[in-house]
This record gives C-alpha cells, sequence and structure tokens, in this order.
C-alpha cells in the first residue's frame, strides 16, 4: 500500500491528548482549545473521561472546524500520546497521514509506530527534569510544555496562549511567569528542532463571533438562577453534579442579599436521590420554586415520588444529565437513554413533559422555561441533558434574558380570591384546559385548605375510592396533557433545498453531528428534512411531518429506539414508517456515522429492486 | 367514615381560646381508624395542645407517610393544608416545605413502619439537619393496614397475635434521634393525656427538630399478652421520668410546685418548661446521660417515658443555610433574577 501523504489541513482537524487522568493534563488541554478559541476558530472539546479519581486513561478532544462544526467527528489527525497505558490504542486511532506526537526522552522500538503516519518525538521528561527539581512541577509543567510545542508546530498565537494564562491565574500571580516560562520551554525546542508548521495548521479566522464557550451543566444552572429556583435538593452523581455544583456558585454570586447577607436559596445535599425529589416536592407545593440535578440511577429512585407528583399535581423540574445504562452503566459515557425511563416514570398511568436541549444556549433556555411550564403545568418537568451537553464546554449563542419577564406562578388562589367567595377545588377544571387552581399553604384562616394525596380524590380532594370521580380525574390529567402539547417549545423544521419523500427525526445533543450529516448526506445525492424535536408531548406537527414523507428516520442515542417508541405509540405511527438509527456505545454520535448510516439505507433505494435487498 | 359528615353543632358554653375559636375549630373529619385506637388518642392531644397555644390553624402545615398513623391528619385541623406523602418519605417533603416557607408551623405524623422501617433514612437525616418541625411517630410496633405483621421497633421476644416470637433486635427511635442531634426528644403514651399534651405544645414551641415517640396500642393487632406495645404493658412497665407544663413566654407560672420536685426550663423565646421530676437524677440537659439511661431502662423492659432531651438554644436548618428571614416562597423575580445586564457580564467572562 503506498504511504498516504501527510494531512493538510487549515483550520479543520481533531487533535486528541491521551492524558493519565489526576496528572493535572485537563487545564493545560483547555488552555489549549481556548488559544484556538481566541483564534476565531470553533473548536468543539470533549473530555472521554473514566470514574476514577487518578490513574485511569482519560482523553480530551479538540475538534478544530473554522467550517463550525461542533459535533463530535471520529478520527483523530493529531495525537498527544501522553499515556504509556493506551499506547497502542492510541497510535492505532490516528488517520492514515495523521501525527503522532510523544515524549522521546526514553526510546521506543520501531514495532511501537505506525509508518503511515508522521512522528514527532519531543523529550518532555527531559526537558522537565533538567528545568525542575519538585516531582509535583515536573508533572504538572509538562503539560504546559507539550501545549508549548503545539503552538509552534500548528502555528498558533502565542500572545493569545499567555494572555490566557495570566487571566487563568489572575489573583494568583506568582503563577503567570512560570507557565509562560514552560509554555516557552516547549515552543523553543519545537522552533529550534522540528519543522515548523506541520501541514496542518491553525489561522485566525473570524468564524467564532459573539459565541460563549459554556458547559451545559452551567448553563442549565444559570437557567435555574433566572427562573427563580430557590430549593435545590441534589444528591451527587456523575455526570450531573457540576450543575448543582454551578448553581450554588451563581448563588453565593448572585444571590445573597446585600443588606443582610443572607442566602434567597437553600441547597441542600441529600442523603439520596429519593430525599432529593421529596425535598422538591415538598418545597413546590409549599409554592417555592425547586429542581434536582440528576442521571437515570437517580431517576430510576424517584419514580415512586415522580407519580405523586404526577397524580397529586405538584410541580417538580428534574434536570436529567444522561449517561450510559443501565443499572450503573457507564458512568462518564454518554447516551439518551431515559426517554422512556422519564416520560412514563412511576407505576400506574402517567405521563410528563420532556425538554430535549440541543446544547448550553438551549440548556439554559429550557431550564429556566422549565419552571413556568411545571407551575403552569402543575407536574414534573424533566430537562433532557446528556453527558456531552452537560460536561463538555460547547460554543453556543450569548444567553438572553428579558427584563420584562415574568415568572409565570400557574393558577394559584391568592387570599383576596378567597376572601372574595370564588370556588375553590383544588381539582375542578374551571377552565376547560385540565388545569385546576391550586392554593399554598397558610393562605386563608378558613378558605382554600384542602389535602393533597397520592390516594384517589373528588374534585374537591375528598378521599374516594369510587370508579366515576377516579377516572374523572385520570381523564383530567390527560386533557392537562393536551394542553401541554401547545405550551412547550416546538419542533424546529428545517427542509431539504429539494422536494423530498424523505425526513430525519433527531433530538438533544445530535444536533451539531446531525447539520453535518446533512451535508454529508448530500453530497451523496440524498436530500432530507428535518424535524429537530424540543419537547414531549408531541406538538401536532410531529404527526404532520411524519405523513409528509414515506418514511422519516429517527436518530437517536441508545440501543432500543426509545424516542421512536414514544412517537409510535404517542402519534398512532405505522412504526415502519420509522427507520432507527442508533448509536448507543457512549461515545458523542458523529456525523460520519449519521451520514454512513442514513446514506447507505438510501443508497440501497436507488438500486433498481430487481431482487430483494437482503440487509 | 368519611362520608358521614361531621355535624358542626356544639355547646354554646364551649371554652373559647386567645383567637376565640373552640376545639372544634381544630378538628378535622371523622376517624376511620378502629374504635379505641390509641392512634385517635394523639390526635385528641394534638387538637388540645394547638388549641391551648391558640394557634391558627391555617398557619400549620401537617405531612405523614403512609399507614394507619399517617392517615390521622385528616382527623385534625381541617383547616390546615396537609400532604399524605409516599411511604417513609414524609420528612423529605416536609423539608422542602419547611425550606420554602419558615414561617408556617411543621406537624409531621408517622408511624413505626414509616419512620423505623421503609423510612429510616429520612428519619435520619431530617433529624440531623435540624428541621424545625415536630415529628411524631404513632408507635404500635405492628403493621396495621396489612394486618398484624412486625414492625422494626417490636420488641425482640415479643409475641404477634398469631403467637409469632420476634426475633429481630428493635430500634429505638428515641434513642436514635438523641444520636442523631435532635434538639427535643420526648416519648409517651398514648393513654396519658396529661403527659402527651404539654410534650405537643412544647415541642410545637421548640424552633429546631422536635422528636415525639409515642407508644400507641393497636387494638386490632397488638394489644395481646406477650405484647410489649399492649395498654397494659405500656402501663405496667411506664417508666415515666417527668411531667411537664409549657408556659408561654411572658405568661407567669401559676401551678404551685412542691419545692425542689420542679425543674424550670427556660427556652430562647422566653417560654418556660416547667418539668415534675419523677426520677430524681434525671437531667433532660444532658444528651449522653439521656441516653444512657434509655438502654440501661430498656435492658429491664423498662419504658421510659417524659422530655427526654430539651436543648433551649436549638438552631434549625434554616440558621445553617443563613437564609433570609422572607420565606422563599414569597420571593419574586427581582429578588431571585439577576437580569439582563449582569447575564451579559456572564456572556463576556465565558468568550
Amino acid at each position: 500500500m503506498p504511504k498516504p501523504s501527510p494531512i493538510s489541513s487549515v483550520n479543520d482537524f481533531v487533535v486528541r491528548f491521551a492524558n493519565v487522568n489526576g496528572s493535572g493534563s485537563a487545564s493545560a488541554n483547555e488552555l489549549f482549545a481556548r488559544a484556538v478559541l481566541r483564534m476565531g476558530v470553533p473548536v468543539a472539546p470533549r473530555n472521554i473521561f473514566p470514574s476514577n479519581i487518578q490513574g485511569l486513561p482519560t482523553w480530551y478532544e479538540v475538534r478544530i472546524s473554522e467550517a463550525g462544526h461542533l459535533g463530535a467527528r471520529g478520527g483523530t489527525d493529531l495525537m498527544v500520546a501522553m499515556n504509556p497505558q493506551t499506547w497502542d490504542k492510541d497510535v492505532a486511532a490516528i488517520e492514515p497521514g495523521g501525527y503522532l506526537l510523544y515524549d522521546s526522552t526514553k526510546p521506543l522500538p520501531a514495532a511501537k509506530f505506525r509508518d503511515d503516519i508522521t512522528v514527532i518525538g519531543v523529550p518532555l521528561t527531559a526537558i522537565c527534569n533538567r528545568e525542575y527539581t519538585d516531582p509535583r512541577q515536573r508533572q504538572l509543567f509538562k503539560n504546559i510544555i507539550y501545549v508549548g510545542v503545539l503552538s509552534a508546530l500548528l502555528d498558533m498565537d502565542v500572545a493569545e496562549i499567555e494572555k490566557l494564562i495570566g487571566e487563568q491565574f489572575k489573583g494568583k500571580d506568582k503563577l503567570i511567569q512560570p507557565n509562560i516560562h514552560a509554555l516557552h520551554l516547549g515552543r523553543d525546542y519545537a522552533l529550534n528542532n522540528l519543522q515548523c508548521p506541520l501541514p496542518i495548521r491553525l489561522r485566525k479566522a473570524n468564524a467564532v463571533g459573539d459565541r460563549i464557550f459554556i458547559e451545559g451543566n452551567s448553563a442549565a444552572a444559570l437557567g435555574a438562577l433566572y427562573g427563580g429556583a430557590t430549593v435545590c435538593a441534589w444528591y451527587p452523581i456523575t455526570p450531573s453534579s457540576s450543575l448543582a455544583d454551578a448553581f450554588t456558585r451563581y448563588c453565593a454570586r448572585y444571590r445573597i442579599d446585600p443588606e443582610t447577607k443572607k442566602a434567597k436559596y437553600a441547597i441542600i445535599q441529600a442523603e439520596d436521590e429519593l430525599a432529593s425529589i421529596g425535598i422538591v416536592i415538598g418545597a413546590a407545593w409549599n409554592g417555592a420554586r425547586a429542581f434536582t440535578a440528576t442521571s437515570g440511577p437517580g431517576i430510576s429512585l424517584m419514580q415512586e415520588f415522580f407519580g405523586l407528583a404526577y397524580f397529586a399535581e405538584v410541580p417538580a423540574v428534574v434536570f436529567d444529565v444522561q449517561r450510559g445504562g443501565p443499572s450503573t452503566g457507564m458512568p462518564t459515557r454518554t447516551q439518551q437513554s431515559d426517554i422512556i425511563a422519564c416520560a412514563y416514570a412511576s407505576h400506574g398511568d402517567t405521563k410528563h413533559v420532556l425538554l430535549f436541549p440541543e446544547d448550553p444556549y438551549e440548556s439554559f433556555e429550557f431550564g429556566a422555561l422549565a419552571f413556568d411550564l411545571a407551575d403552569r403545568l402543575q407536574t414534573p418537568v424533566f430537562v433532557m441533558m446528556d453527558l456531552d451537553i452537560g460536561m463538555n464546554h460547547r460554543l453556543c449563542k450569548p444567553l438572553t434574558w428579558d427584563d420584562n419577564r415574568k415568572y409565570d406562578r400557574g393558577k394559584v388562589m391568592t387570599a383576596a380570591d378567597l376572601e372574595a367567595g370564588k370556588e375553590f377545588g383544588r381539582y375542578l377544571d374551571v377552565d376547560g384546559d385540565g388545569i385546576p387552581y391550586r392554593t399554598y399553604p397558610g393562605t386563608h384562616p378558613t378558605r382554600g385548605a384542602f389535602f393533597t394525596r397520592g390516594t384517589s380524590r373528588d374534585r374537591y380532594a375528598r378521599y374516594t375510592e369510587e370508579g366515576a370521580p377516579y377516572a374523572d380525574n385520570m381523564q383530567r390529567l390527560l386533557r392537562k396533557f393536551e394542553t401541554a402539547k401547545d405550551l412547550v417549545p416546538r419542533p424546529v423544521q428545517a427542509n431539504a433545498g429539494k422536494p423530498t419523500k424523505y425526513g430525519v427525526i433527531y433530538y438533544g445533543s445530535t444536533s451539531p453531528a446531525m447539520d453535518e450529516a446533512i451535508q454529508m448526506i448530500e453530497a451523496r445525492g440524498h436530500h432530507l428534512d428535518r424535524l429537530r424535536l424540543r419537547a414531549f408531548p408531541f406538538h401536532s406537527s410531529v404527526s404532520s411531518f411524519i405523513a409528509d414523507h414515506d418514511f422519516v428516520f429517527v436518530v437517536e442515542q441508545n440501543r432500543d429506539a426509545q424516542l421512536r417508541s414514544l412517537i409510535v405509540n404517542e402519534c398512532g405511527i405505522d412504526p415502519v414508517r420509522l427507520v432507527p438509527i442508533l448509536h448507543y456505545d457512549g461515545t458523542p454520535i458523529t456525523a460520519r456515522f449519521i451520514a454512513r448510516a442514513i446514506g447507505d439505507h438510501l443508497d440501497a433505494l436507488k438500486v433498481t429492486p430487481l431482487r430483494k435487498l437482503v440487509s | 367514615m368519611t362520608y358521614i359528615a361531621k355535624p358542626k353543632f356544639h355547646h354554646p358554653q364551649l371554652p373559647r381560646n386567645a383567637l376565640g375559636l373552640t376545639h372544634r375549630d381544630y378538628e378535622g373529619s371523622i376517624s376511620t381508624l378502629c374504635a379505641g385506637c390509641g392512634h385517635d388518642s394523639i390526635t385528641a392531644a394534638i387538637i388540645e395542645a394547638c388549641f391551648e397555644l391558640s394557634l391558627p390553624p391555617h398557619r400549620v402545615a401537617k405531612l405523614s407517610g403512609i399507614g394507619c398513623s399517617s392517615k390521622t391528619p385528616t382527623y385534625f385541623l381541617g383547616n390546615s393544608h396537609g400532604f399524605n406523602t409516599v411511604h417513609g418519605r414524609m420528612p423529605s417533603v416536609l423539608t422542602g416545605a419547611n425550606l420554602a416557607n419558615r414561617d408556617l408551623i411543621y406537624l409531621g405524623v408517622s408511624g413505626d413502619g414509616d419512620s423505623a422501617s421503609i423510612g429510616l433514612g429520612q428519619f435520619a437525616h431530617s433529624l440531623r439537619r435540624g428541621v424545625n418541625m415536630v415529628y411524631i411517630v404513632e408507635n404500635n410496633g405492628v403493621y396495621g393496614l396489612t394486618k398484624g405483621q412486625f414492625s422494626a421497633t417490636a420488641d425482640r421476644g415479643s409475641k404477634s397475635k398469631r403467637g409469632v416470637v420476634n426475633t429481630d433486635a428493635s430500634i429505638d427511635l428515641c434513642a436514635l434521634a438523641l444520636q442523631l442531634g435532635a434538639t427535643f426528644v420526648a416519648r409517651s403514651f398514648s393513654g396519658d393525656k396529661q403527659q402527651l399534651v404539654p410534650l405537643i405544645k412544647a415541642a410545637i414551641e421548640h424552633k429546631g427538630a422536635a422528636f415525639i415517640d409515642v407508644i400507641s396500642p393497636c387494638v386490632a393487632f397488638n394489644n395481646h399478652p406477650g405484647s410489649t406495645k399492649s395498654f397494659d404493658y405500656v402501663r405496667e412497665h411506664n417508666e415515666a421520668v417527668n411531667y411537664l407544663d409549657y408556659i408561654a413566654p411572658r405568661a407567669p407560672i401559676k401551678i404551685a410546685y412542691e419545692p425542689g420536685t420542679v425543674q424550670i426550663v427556660e427556652q430562647h423565646d422566653g417560654s418556660k418548661l416547667a418539668l415534675r421530676k419523677l426520677a430524681a437524677d434525671y437531667d433532660p440537659g444532658d444528651r449522653i446521660g439521656a441516653m444512657t439511661f434509655l438502654q440501661t431502662h430498656a435492658a429491664k423492659g423498662q419504658i421510659v417515658t417524659g422530655l427526654l432531651f430539651v436543648d433551649p438554644e436549638p438552631e434549625d436548618l434554616h440558621t445553617h443555610l443563613n437564609t433570609v428571614d422572607t420565606p422563599l416562597n414569597a420571593l419574586g423575580e427581582k429578588d431571585l433574577c439577576p437580569g439582563a445586564a449582569v447575564l451579559e457580564k456572564i456572556n463576556a467572562s465565558l468568550r
């Protein structure tokens, strides 16, 4: 096989760092990603990390794309191989014609390399040992030194990196110079000993604009802050813990009364997820906006309470940052596999409102909106994030807030309403939308008190085991769910440039990969109309989109085509009209995967069907 | 039966409290528990305590789990909001409710199955957090609604109605509450109104986690010879350490006590607890002493009742969280939303 020529590309390649968990590489790698961004070139970094504190392999992948593709691409053009444990796998993962940067202090046998890639050795350990005596410094600065090497190899703006180091250590100023020094140790070595720049390199561009770089969990926490959440109860679980952490941080900053120095919030790290959701339900019953952040195992534990909140009609906001399931599954990998568990959470007949943000921007938007919806609908609302959105920095639109926006606290009868003699029946459908009025405890001395219970009751909240009032109530809950269809965010449709018989439905973190895949699919001569779902219950446009096409692909990140099942079930769609495209190995879905799966399917249709195709 | 409306008429001379309300204003609907159930006596004691304290009924939130005991909030304070939650989870729901509005009085009612078995975790954590509440366990040692299975507070060696002997060690909720840091711990007996009513009053006025374990015999499944939670057994083995009078802030001490028999515990809010001591050596200010006393007497088969421990200067969860004085559920956009200008700054820091 002829040796492939080295990959040549400006502002469009993937760098992957292979490190050891706990070695301090994360901040150096993030520094690299931010430096690219400061050059005006979009990046999409992803942490691929183990369930471990120290010692196991971890990777950091930086996709650089001036065209703005933020989904995972797949494949690595430049591997920064700093972990001997994973060396063979890392070297094998490099694209033909790609590059390998490694620590050449200790010679490695030729068999450890490939001849179809460019190998770049830098004696990082030797440089560190010469420069530093403290073993901890040797380790930490080695990371900055390789960033310096990359700055030369990729022709980066070193002034921007220095500026970033200054920002990073603001307040700990004596750390700035040593870091800049280490940066230049690497950079100078590369400039003096290596051919710089490589055929893959960076060039200043203007493709970032005013976008911000934020993790979905932080953005969702800001949504809760702006949405008026005052009570947060949570139990630590990857990948959602950083959402509660971020909320704690933002509250400490923006929710302290300037005069009294007292907190306008209450955050409880509960003893388990059952208590977390119990606290949320208790607080919301009593008129506060409350939420929990969790992941799949927490959702499983909360099931009984979800049924109570659905049936007793108590608002609750749940951020589910999904990870690989079932059971403990892949705690540090991404999936969209809690869709059914949340949509029909709890025993008995239940249905819940789900929101599917595609990125941090929507995590903020839906994070705030969830509180309005929960109050308006008096029911749990799930913000279905995932690890890919939640725990990675993502470039997105700047967050916005309208200062005239008022919180929708829903139908709450006040003391004045009750005093004026308005009829109050907790489960009376006064307005025909299935949503009854509620009162907060302590409102009026003699009117409006009621007993909240998970047992069946009549329209005036009186306990009953009679069939008719039970069925009446269950029907009203269905009407309420109908009402929800027009309150939740509508799907976003994007039609192909040409009329087409085929469509694709997708949601959540699949979005950037899907956008990119469309271009690749078009390049293969196929056209697809797209519908990005943003909420459950499904708006009527979902059914009509499916009806308008011969068949529709449903792209999702789970094994069992959970969203597809939900569509079939809720919209009464013939399953053959919905073709599942499923990615569930725990890595984020890629444009390459989608384009191949859909492209192959559509190619097969183009073959004159003289003989039956066997797939 | 709940479908029988409770008659509203009452004697014109019925005593009225400071709010002008009678006992009847603190009642709920008619109990559906068995005739003679200890729980109904506790319901009556709660009504009595709230009446005597002249509490506005609507300023009390009553919460419970699942089980016979958890049904009782329907039978008192009909003008209060109530929440019958899920089995064993009353403490978390109450905690959340308390966080949302610190101005209401929170009364949690639970049973021994609800708190010592399925809900032991939530029982423990709500006490260790110091939620300002009255947590009453109506303790009968059996599961009544499911026909008489042992609960986790049944004593080892005690017999079920069908003659089965319990071989598991029992959980002493008062001992746990003491260890977990509850700032008010008491035990009483549903058949001893004289002791129970003042304990409930003192617990309501206590500004921290107050726990009362009330032994409340189950007439249907646990009132036979061989049971250690029967009326007869509890009467015979009741080792009351004290009786209590609750004296509101600034109210004079009217009752004449024999000198040397009464200990006055002054509370942070100025109220006083007058303890008529029955066990001369018992000090309700000594947490560790109380734990030892409980264990020593339990080993002798005695049931220690009375105010076991009180911290007159308790801290509660809101103190620990340093929350604002205004209830969190009363804060609006102005208090909670940092606004567009701040968001612009946050955006700028993320570039």
